[in-house]
Protein backbone atom coordinates (compact mmCIF):
# COMPACT_ATOMS: atom_id res chain seq x y z
CA UNK A 1 0.00 0.00 0.00
CA UNK A 2 1.65 3.32 -1.18
CA UNK A 3 0.14 6.83 0.25
CA UNK A 4 1.38 10.33 -1.05
CA UNK A 5 3.15 12.61 1.56
CA UNK A 6 5.90 14.45 -0.72
CA UNK A 7 6.19 15.20 -4.21
CA UNK A 8 9.32 13.27 -4.05
CA UNK A 9 7.60 10.03 -2.67
CA UNK A 10 7.15 9.55 -6.38
CA UNK A 11 10.06 9.04 -8.70
CA UNK A 12 10.44 10.87 -12.08
CA UNK A 13 9.25 7.32 -13.98
CA UNK A 14 6.08 7.38 -11.56
CA UNK A 15 5.51 10.78 -12.39
CA UNK A 16 5.45 10.65 -15.56
CA UNK A 17 3.01 7.68 -15.51
CA UNK A 18 0.49 9.46 -13.06
CA UNK A 19 0.38 12.49 -15.80
CA UNK A 20 0.08 10.32 -18.39
CA UNK A 21 -2.87 8.63 -16.78
CA UNK A 22 -3.91 12.45 -16.16
CA UNK A 23 -3.92 13.32 -19.31
CA UNK A 24 -5.70 10.29 -20.48
CA UNK A 25 -8.54 10.88 -18.19
CA UNK A 26 -8.47 14.33 -18.93
CA UNK A 27 -9.52 13.51 -23.20
CA UNK A 28 -11.62 10.10 -21.71
CA UNK A 29 -13.64 11.22 -19.23
CA UNK A 30 -16.92 9.08 -19.22
CA UNK A 31 -14.23 5.88 -19.54
CA UNK A 32 -13.26 6.42 -15.91
CA UNK A 33 -16.45 7.33 -14.92
CA UNK A 34 -17.07 4.19 -12.81
CA UNK A 35 -13.81 3.22 -11.91
CA UNK A 36 -14.15 3.52 -8.01
CA UNK A 37 -18.18 2.57 -8.07
CA UNK A 38 -18.63 1.26 -4.65
CA UNK A 39 -15.24 2.96 -3.35
CA UNK A 40 -15.40 5.85 -0.52
CA UNK A 41 -12.68 8.57 -0.26
CA UNK A 42 -12.61 9.67 3.79
CA UNK A 43 -11.69 13.76 3.26
CA UNK A 44 -10.30 14.62 6.89
CA UNK A 45 -9.72 18.69 6.93
CA UNK A 46 -8.50 19.68 10.62
CA UNK A 47 -8.51 23.17 8.72
CA UNK A 48 -10.71 24.63 6.74
CA UNK A 49 -9.86 24.71 2.49
CA UNK A 50 -12.77 24.58 0.64
CA UNK A 51 -11.73 24.80 -2.66
CA UNK A 52 -8.70 21.67 -1.83
CA UNK A 53 -11.54 19.61 -0.10
CA UNK A 54 -13.85 20.23 -2.99
CA UNK A 55 -11.35 19.29 -5.68
CA UNK A 56 -10.67 16.12 -3.91
CA UNK A 57 -14.54 15.34 -3.62
CA UNK A 58 -14.85 16.07 -6.98
CA UNK A 59 -12.71 14.09 -8.39
CA UNK A 60 -13.99 11.01 -6.28
CA UNK A 61 -17.66 11.72 -7.53
CA UNK A 62 -16.16 12.12 -11.15
CA UNK A 63 -15.20 8.21 -10.64
CA UNK A 64 -18.27 7.23 -9.39
CA UNK A 65 -17.08 6.96 -5.41
CA UNK A 66 -18.84 8.37 -3.11
CA UNK A 67 -17.08 11.01 -0.17
CA UNK A 68 -17.46 11.38 3.60
CA UNK A 69 -15.59 13.23 6.17
CA UNK A 70 -15.54 16.55 8.32
CA UNK A 71 -13.93 19.91 7.01
CA UNK A 72 -13.11 21.29 10.58
CA UNK A 73 -11.11 20.68 13.97
CA UNK A 74 -14.43 21.48 15.66
CA UNK A 75 -16.44 19.12 13.54
CA UNK A 76 -14.27 16.40 13.90
CA UNK A 77 -13.36 14.18 17.30
CA UNK A 78 -9.86 16.31 17.20
CA UNK A 79 -11.44 19.14 19.22
CA UNK A 80 -12.18 16.16 21.63
CA UNK A 81 -8.60 15.48 22.19
CA UNK A 82 -8.46 12.47 19.76
CA UNK A 83 -4.74 11.52 18.26
CA UNK A 84 -4.30 11.92 14.44
CA UNK A 85 -2.85 8.08 14.95
CA UNK A 86 -6.58 7.34 16.67
CA UNK A 87 -8.20 9.19 13.89
CA UNK A 88 -6.92 7.27 10.77
CA UNK A 89 -7.49 4.04 12.72
CA UNK A 90 -11.10 4.63 12.86
CA UNK A 91 -11.66 5.89 9.35
CA UNK A 92 -9.78 3.03 8.03
CA UNK A 93 -12.36 0.63 9.02
CA UNK A 94 -14.93 3.22 7.16
CA UNK A 95 -13.23 4.83 4.03
CA UNK A 96 -11.13 3.05 1.26
CA UNK A 97 -8.67 6.12 0.81
CA UNK A 98 -8.24 9.12 2.85
CA UNK A 99 -7.17 12.79 1.88
CA UNK A 100 -5.82 14.80 5.11
CA UNK A 101 -5.48 18.56 6.07
CA UNK A 102 -3.72 18.88 9.06
CA UNK A 103 -2.13 22.64 10.45
CA UNK A 104 0.88 20.69 11.95
CA UNK A 105 3.95 19.60 9.78
CA UNK A 106 3.83 16.09 9.59
CA UNK A 107 0.41 15.02 10.30
CA UNK A 108 -0.01 13.19 7.33
CA UNK A 109 2.84 11.07 8.10
CA UNK A 110 1.96 10.02 11.71
CA UNK A 111 -1.24 9.20 9.72
CA UNK A 112 0.43 6.93 7.25
CA UNK A 113 2.42 4.73 9.97
CA UNK A 114 -1.16 3.66 11.37
CA UNK A 115 -3.81 3.66 8.41
CA UNK A 116 -4.94 0.26 6.48
CA UNK A 117 -5.44 2.66 3.74
CA UNK A 118 -3.76 5.08 1.48
CA UNK A 119 -3.13 8.54 3.13
CA UNK A 120 -2.98 11.66 0.74
CA UNK A 121 -1.61 14.73 2.46
CA UNK A 122 -3.81 17.20 1.18
CA UNK A 123 -1.60 19.75 3.04
CA UNK A 124 0.32 19.98 6.06
CA UNK A 125 1.04 23.43 7.64
CA UNK A 126 4.03 25.28 5.77
CA UNK A 127 5.45 21.74 5.05
CA UNK A 128 4.01 20.18 2.17
CA UNK A 129 0.97 20.01 -0.66
CA UNK A 130 2.00 17.56 -3.06
CA UNK A 131 -1.13 17.25 -4.96
CA UNK A 132 -0.69 21.12 -5.76
CA UNK A 133 2.70 20.41 -6.82
CA UNK A 134 1.64 17.06 -8.99
CA UNK A 135 -0.91 20.28 -10.61
CA UNK A 136 1.95 21.78 -11.36
CA UNK A 137 3.92 19.85 -13.38
CA UNK A 138 0.75 18.62 -15.34
CA UNK A 139 0.30 22.22 -16.46
CA UNK A 140 3.60 22.96 -16.99
CA UNK A 141 4.37 19.58 -19.13
CA UNK A 142 0.36 19.95 -20.91
CA UNK A 143 0.73 22.98 -22.35
CA UNK A 144 4.70 23.13 -22.83
CA UNK A 145 5.19 19.21 -23.43
CA UNK A 146 7.86 18.89 -21.41
CA UNK A 147 9.96 19.94 -18.65
CA UNK A 148 13.55 20.58 -19.91
CA UNK A 149 15.74 22.95 -21.36
CA UNK A 150 12.87 25.54 -20.17
CA UNK A 151 12.93 28.99 -17.93
CA UNK A 152 10.70 29.53 -15.11
CA UNK A 153 10.48 32.27 -12.94
CA UNK A 154 9.38 32.33 -9.19
CA UNK A 155 8.10 35.53 -8.17
CA UNK A 156 6.89 36.93 -4.86
CA UNK A 157 7.40 35.81 -1.41
CA UNK A 158 9.65 32.55 -2.25
CA UNK A 159 11.00 32.49 1.33
CA UNK A 160 7.90 31.10 3.10
CA UNK A 161 5.60 29.64 -0.47
CA UNK A 162 5.77 26.07 0.22
CA UNK A 163 4.18 25.50 -3.14
CA UNK A 164 7.78 27.40 -4.95
CA UNK A 165 9.94 25.20 -2.92
CA UNK A 166 7.96 21.64 -3.62
CA UNK A 167 8.01 23.14 -7.46
CA UNK A 168 11.89 24.00 -7.23
CA UNK A 169 12.46 21.01 -5.65
CA UNK A 170 10.69 18.40 -8.50
CA UNK A 171 11.75 20.49 -11.49
CA UNK A 172 15.87 20.01 -10.40
CA UNK A 173 15.32 16.17 -11.38
CA UNK A 174 14.59 17.44 -14.84
CA UNK A 175 17.89 18.22 -17.20
CA UNK A 176 18.47 22.12 -18.05
CA UNK A 177 15.79 23.31 -15.67
CA UNK A 178 16.79 27.29 -15.45
CA UNK A 179 15.14 28.91 -12.38
CA UNK A 180 15.03 32.66 -12.07
CA UNK A 181 14.11 34.02 -8.57
CA UNK A 182 12.42 36.96 -8.47
CA UNK A 183 11.91 38.16 -4.85
CA UNK A 184 12.74 41.08 -2.79
CA UNK A 185 16.00 40.64 -0.22
CA UNK A 186 13.56 39.33 2.86
CA UNK A 187 11.49 37.21 1.23
CA UNK A 188 14.40 35.28 -0.87
CA UNK A 189 13.92 31.06 -1.17
CA UNK A 190 15.27 30.08 2.30
CA UNK A 191 19.26 29.34 2.90
CA UNK A 192 18.69 24.98 3.02
CA UNK A 193 16.81 25.32 -0.52
CA UNK A 194 20.10 26.93 -2.12
CA UNK A 195 22.56 25.21 0.07
CA UNK A 196 20.72 21.22 -0.58
CA UNK A 197 18.08 22.03 -3.42
CA UNK A 198 19.52 24.13 -5.98
CA UNK A 199 23.50 23.86 -5.26
CA UNK A 200 24.81 22.86 -8.60
CA UNK A 201 21.69 23.96 -10.98
CA UNK A 202 21.47 26.62 -13.23
CA UNK A 203 19.53 29.53 -10.94
CA UNK A 204 19.59 33.08 -10.28
CA UNK A 205 18.01 35.48 -7.83
CA UNK A 206 16.97 38.85 -9.21
CA UNK A 207 14.70 41.60 -7.69
CA UNK A 208 13.12 42.86 -10.97
CA UNK A 209 9.83 41.17 -12.44
CA UNK A 210 9.71 43.47 -15.28
CA UNK A 211 14.23 42.36 -16.06
CA UNK A 212 12.95 38.36 -16.00
CA UNK A 213 9.73 38.66 -18.01
CA UNK A 214 11.25 38.47 -21.58
CA UNK A 215 13.55 35.50 -20.59
CA UNK A 216 10.59 33.10 -19.03
CA UNK A 217 8.98 29.89 -20.59
CA UNK A 218 6.90 30.01 -16.88
CA UNK A 219 6.33 32.66 -14.78
CA UNK A 220 4.77 31.25 -11.35
CA UNK A 221 3.41 33.89 -9.38
CA UNK A 222 2.95 34.06 -5.56
CA UNK A 223 1.38 36.29 -3.00
CA UNK A 224 3.52 38.73 -1.33
CA UNK A 225 1.78 38.40 2.09
CA UNK A 226 1.57 41.70 4.86
CA UNK A 227 2.40 40.02 8.01
CA UNK A 228 5.80 38.95 6.68
CA UNK A 229 7.18 42.43 7.28
CA UNK A 230 8.17 44.09 9.84
CA UNK A 231 6.61 47.50 8.90
CA UNK A 232 4.11 48.72 6.66
CA UNK A 233 6.23 51.19 4.93
CA UNK A 234 8.64 48.24 3.42
CA UNK A 235 5.12 46.44 2.82
CA UNK A 236 4.22 49.03 1.08
CA UNK A 237 6.87 49.67 -1.29
CA UNK A 238 7.66 46.05 -2.29
CA UNK A 239 3.98 44.80 -3.11
CA UNK A 240 3.63 46.68 -6.21
CA UNK A 241 6.88 45.67 -8.01
CA UNK A 242 5.56 42.35 -8.39
CA UNK A 243 2.02 42.95 -9.45
CA UNK A 244 1.44 41.26 -12.90
CA UNK A 245 -0.09 43.63 -15.32
CA UNK A 246 -1.14 43.41 -18.97
CA UNK A 247 1.32 45.73 -19.60
CA UNK A 248 4.16 44.10 -17.96
CA UNK A 249 3.10 41.05 -19.36
CA UNK A 250 3.91 42.53 -22.51
CA UNK A 251 7.53 41.91 -21.60
CA UNK A 252 6.67 38.08 -21.60
CA UNK A 253 7.52 35.89 -24.92
CA UNK A 254 3.95 35.03 -26.60
CA UNK A 255 4.24 31.29 -25.05
CA UNK A 256 4.85 32.22 -21.66
CA UNK A 257 2.69 30.49 -19.20
CA UNK A 258 1.38 32.17 -16.10
CA UNK A 259 1.05 30.64 -13.03
CA UNK A 260 -0.23 31.01 -9.32
CA UNK A 261 -1.32 28.24 -6.63
CA UNK A 262 -4.30 30.44 -6.01
CA UNK A 263 -5.89 32.20 -4.36
CA UNK A 264 -4.33 35.44 -5.61
CA UNK A 265 -5.24 38.68 -3.97
CA UNK A 266 -3.99 41.75 -6.74
CA UNK A 267 -0.23 40.46 -7.38
CA UNK A 268 -2.39 39.51 -10.94
CA UNK A 269 -4.40 42.19 -11.93
CA UNK A 270 -8.25 41.09 -13.54
CA UNK A 271 -6.98 42.76 -16.93
CA UNK A 272 -4.70 39.63 -17.60
CA UNK A 273 -7.06 37.25 -16.74
CA UNK A 274 -8.19 37.11 -20.59
CA UNK A 275 -4.75 36.79 -21.94
CA UNK A 276 -3.85 33.36 -23.56
CA UNK A 277 -0.99 32.80 -21.16
CA UNK A 278 -2.96 32.85 -18.12
CA UNK A 279 -2.88 29.24 -17.07
CA UNK A 280 -4.34 29.46 -13.47
CA UNK A 281 -7.30 28.59 -13.88
CA UNK A 282 -7.19 26.06 -16.56
CA UNK A 283 -4.49 24.87 -13.49
CA UNK A 284 -7.44 24.35 -11.20
CA UNK A 285 -9.38 22.24 -14.16
CA UNK A 286 -6.01 20.09 -14.19
CA UNK A 287 -5.85 19.76 -10.05
CA UNK A 288 -9.25 17.35 -10.62
CA UNK A 289 -7.86 15.53 -13.45
CA UNK A 290 -4.09 15.01 -11.30
CA UNK A 291 -6.06 13.52 -8.42
CA UNK A 292 -8.50 11.25 -10.03
CA UNK A 293 -5.41 10.36 -11.42
CA UNK A 294 -3.62 9.43 -8.20
CA UNK A 295 -6.75 7.98 -6.51
CA UNK A 296 -6.77 5.60 -9.05
CA UNK A 297 -3.25 4.76 -8.62
CA UNK A 298 -2.93 4.55 -5.44
CA UNK A 299 -6.34 2.39 -5.12
CA UNK A 300 -4.35 0.44 -7.65
CA UNK A 301 -7.30 0.78 -9.92
CA UNK A 302 -4.97 2.22 -12.61
CA UNK B 1 48.51 19.81 38.10
CA UNK B 2 44.78 18.97 39.01
CA UNK B 3 44.85 15.25 39.94
CA UNK B 4 41.26 13.19 40.68
CA UNK B 5 41.85 9.38 41.48
CA UNK B 6 41.11 6.97 38.78
CA UNK B 7 37.78 4.65 39.30
CA UNK B 8 38.39 0.63 39.80
CA UNK B 9 34.98 -0.15 38.16
CA UNK B 10 33.37 1.99 35.93
CA UNK B 11 33.31 3.97 32.65
CA UNK B 12 35.10 7.54 31.96
CA UNK B 13 33.80 9.58 28.97
CA UNK B 14 36.85 11.14 27.83
CA UNK B 15 37.56 14.05 24.79
CA UNK B 16 34.42 15.58 25.90
CA UNK B 17 34.46 19.38 23.93
CA UNK B 18 34.90 21.66 26.75
CA UNK B 19 32.17 23.17 28.14
CA UNK B 20 30.17 20.52 27.27
CA UNK B 21 30.13 17.64 30.28
CA UNK B 22 26.67 19.73 31.74
CA UNK B 23 24.99 19.16 27.94
CA UNK B 24 26.21 15.21 28.68
CA UNK B 25 25.21 14.85 31.89
CA UNK B 26 21.39 16.76 31.32
CA UNK B 27 20.72 14.76 28.20
CA UNK B 28 22.10 11.40 29.39
CA UNK B 29 20.26 11.70 32.56
CA UNK B 30 22.91 11.09 35.09
CA UNK B 31 21.04 12.83 37.51
CA UNK B 32 19.38 9.48 38.02
CA UNK B 33 21.83 7.16 38.72
CA UNK B 34 22.95 6.74 42.22
CA UNK B 35 26.59 6.15 41.37
CA UNK B 36 29.28 8.34 42.03
CA UNK B 37 30.41 10.53 39.79
CA UNK B 38 33.20 13.06 39.00
CA UNK B 39 33.25 15.98 36.39
CA UNK B 40 35.83 17.53 35.23
CA UNK B 41 35.86 20.55 33.44
CA UNK B 42 39.12 21.89 31.68
CA UNK B 43 41.28 19.20 31.80
CA UNK B 44 44.26 20.14 29.82
CA UNK B 45 44.58 17.58 26.85
CA UNK B 46 47.61 17.36 24.32
CA UNK B 47 44.82 17.40 21.96
CA UNK B 48 42.36 19.04 22.12
CA UNK B 49 44.14 21.80 24.17
CA UNK B 50 40.96 21.26 26.95
CA UNK B 51 38.38 18.61 27.33
CA UNK B 52 35.97 17.91 30.09
CA UNK B 53 35.70 14.23 31.35
CA UNK B 54 32.79 12.50 33.49
CA UNK B 55 33.73 9.63 35.53
CA UNK B 56 31.25 7.08 36.62
CA UNK B 57 31.91 4.48 39.48
CA UNK B 58 29.07 1.57 38.33
CA UNK B 59 29.35 -1.49 36.80
CA UNK B 60 26.13 -1.63 34.56
CA UNK B 61 25.81 -0.25 31.38
CA UNK B 62 23.72 2.92 32.16
CA UNK B 63 24.73 4.65 29.22
CA UNK B 64 22.60 5.22 25.79
CA UNK B 65 25.47 5.16 23.12
CA UNK B 66 23.11 7.02 20.63
CA UNK B 67 22.14 10.37 22.51
CA UNK B 68 26.21 10.42 23.55
CA UNK B 69 27.26 10.14 19.92
CA UNK B 70 24.64 12.82 18.96
CA UNK B 71 25.46 15.34 21.62
CA UNK B 72 29.40 14.84 20.85
CA UNK B 73 30.65 12.09 18.19
CA UNK B 74 34.67 13.11 19.62
CA UNK B 75 33.96 11.09 22.99
CA UNK B 76 35.68 8.03 23.89
CA UNK B 77 34.36 5.69 26.19
CA UNK B 78 37.05 3.73 28.47
CA UNK B 79 35.28 0.71 30.08
CA UNK B 80 37.71 0.15 33.55
CA UNK B 81 37.73 -2.97 36.07
CA UNK B 82 39.99 -3.18 38.47
CA UNK B 83 41.57 -0.15 37.73
CA UNK B 84 42.36 -1.15 33.98
CA UNK B 85 41.41 -0.09 30.78
CA UNK B 86 39.20 -3.24 29.61
CA UNK B 87 37.87 -1.74 26.12
CA UNK B 88 37.54 2.08 24.55
CA UNK B 89 34.87 2.49 22.51
CA UNK B 90 34.48 4.83 19.59
CA UNK B 91 31.91 6.69 18.56
CA UNK B 92 29.94 7.38 14.88
CA UNK B 93 27.13 9.51 14.35
CA UNK B 94 24.08 7.58 15.18
CA UNK B 95 21.60 7.13 12.09
CA UNK B 96 18.15 7.67 13.74
CA UNK B 97 17.71 8.98 17.43
CA UNK B 98 14.51 8.54 19.00
CA UNK B 99 13.19 10.44 22.33
CA UNK B 100 16.33 11.96 22.75
CA UNK B 101 15.75 15.59 21.58
CA UNK B 102 12.42 17.43 20.99
CA UNK B 103 11.67 19.21 17.52
CA UNK B 104 12.30 22.69 17.73
CA UNK B 105 9.78 23.38 15.00
CA UNK B 106 6.70 25.00 17.52
CA UNK B 107 4.00 23.37 14.19
CA UNK B 108 5.60 19.96 14.18
CA UNK B 109 2.77 17.65 14.88
CA UNK B 110 5.19 15.91 17.26
CA UNK B 111 4.10 18.83 19.76
CA UNK B 112 0.33 17.97 20.01
CA UNK B 113 0.29 14.56 19.04
CA UNK B 114 0.08 12.12 22.47
CA UNK B 115 2.71 9.23 22.53
CA UNK B 116 4.33 9.74 19.76
CA UNK B 117 7.73 10.16 20.20
CA UNK B 118 10.46 12.77 18.61
CA UNK B 119 12.54 11.49 16.17
CA UNK B 120 15.83 12.28 13.92
CA UNK B 121 17.76 11.19 11.11
CA UNK B 122 20.90 12.15 9.78
CA UNK B 123 20.02 13.28 6.20
CA UNK B 124 23.30 14.55 5.80
CA UNK B 125 26.69 13.08 7.30
CA UNK B 126 29.26 15.59 6.43
CA UNK B 127 27.50 18.34 7.75
CA UNK B 128 26.09 16.65 10.58
CA UNK B 129 22.60 17.47 9.59
CA UNK B 130 19.46 15.99 11.83
CA UNK B 131 15.95 15.90 10.87
CA UNK B 132 12.67 15.63 12.00
CA UNK B 133 11.08 12.38 10.59
CA UNK B 134 7.64 14.56 10.52
CA UNK B 135 8.37 17.98 9.65
CA UNK B 136 11.89 17.43 8.06
CA UNK B 137 12.85 20.62 9.95
CA UNK B 138 16.37 21.00 11.37
CA UNK B 139 17.64 20.10 14.41
CA UNK B 140 20.13 22.54 15.66
CA UNK B 141 22.27 21.81 18.58
CA UNK B 142 22.19 24.75 20.80
CA UNK B 143 25.39 23.73 23.02
CA UNK B 144 27.68 23.45 19.42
Amino acid sequence: MRHLLNPLDFTVEETEQLLNLAKDIEENRSRYAHKCDGKVLATLFYEPSTRTRLSFESSMLHLGGTCLGFSSAGSSSASKGESVADTIRVISCYADICAMRHPKEGAAKVASLHSRIPVINAGDGGHQHPTQTLTDLYTIRSLKGHFDNITIGFCGDLKYGRTVHSLIESLVRYPNVHFILISPPELRVPSYMRDDVLKGFDYEEVTSLEEALPKLDVLYMTRIQRERFFNEEEYERMKDCYILNRSKLQLAPKDCLVLHPLPRVNEISVDVDDDPRAAYFRQVQNGLYVRMALILTLLDLA
Amino acid sequence: MLSISGITNGIVLDHIHAGRAAVVYHMLHLERLDCPIAIIYNARSSKMGKKDIIKLETSEDVLNIDALAFIDDGITIDYIRDGQIVRKQKLTLPKKITGIVKCQNPQCITTIEQGLPDEFVLTDPARRTYRCVYCEQKYHKSFE
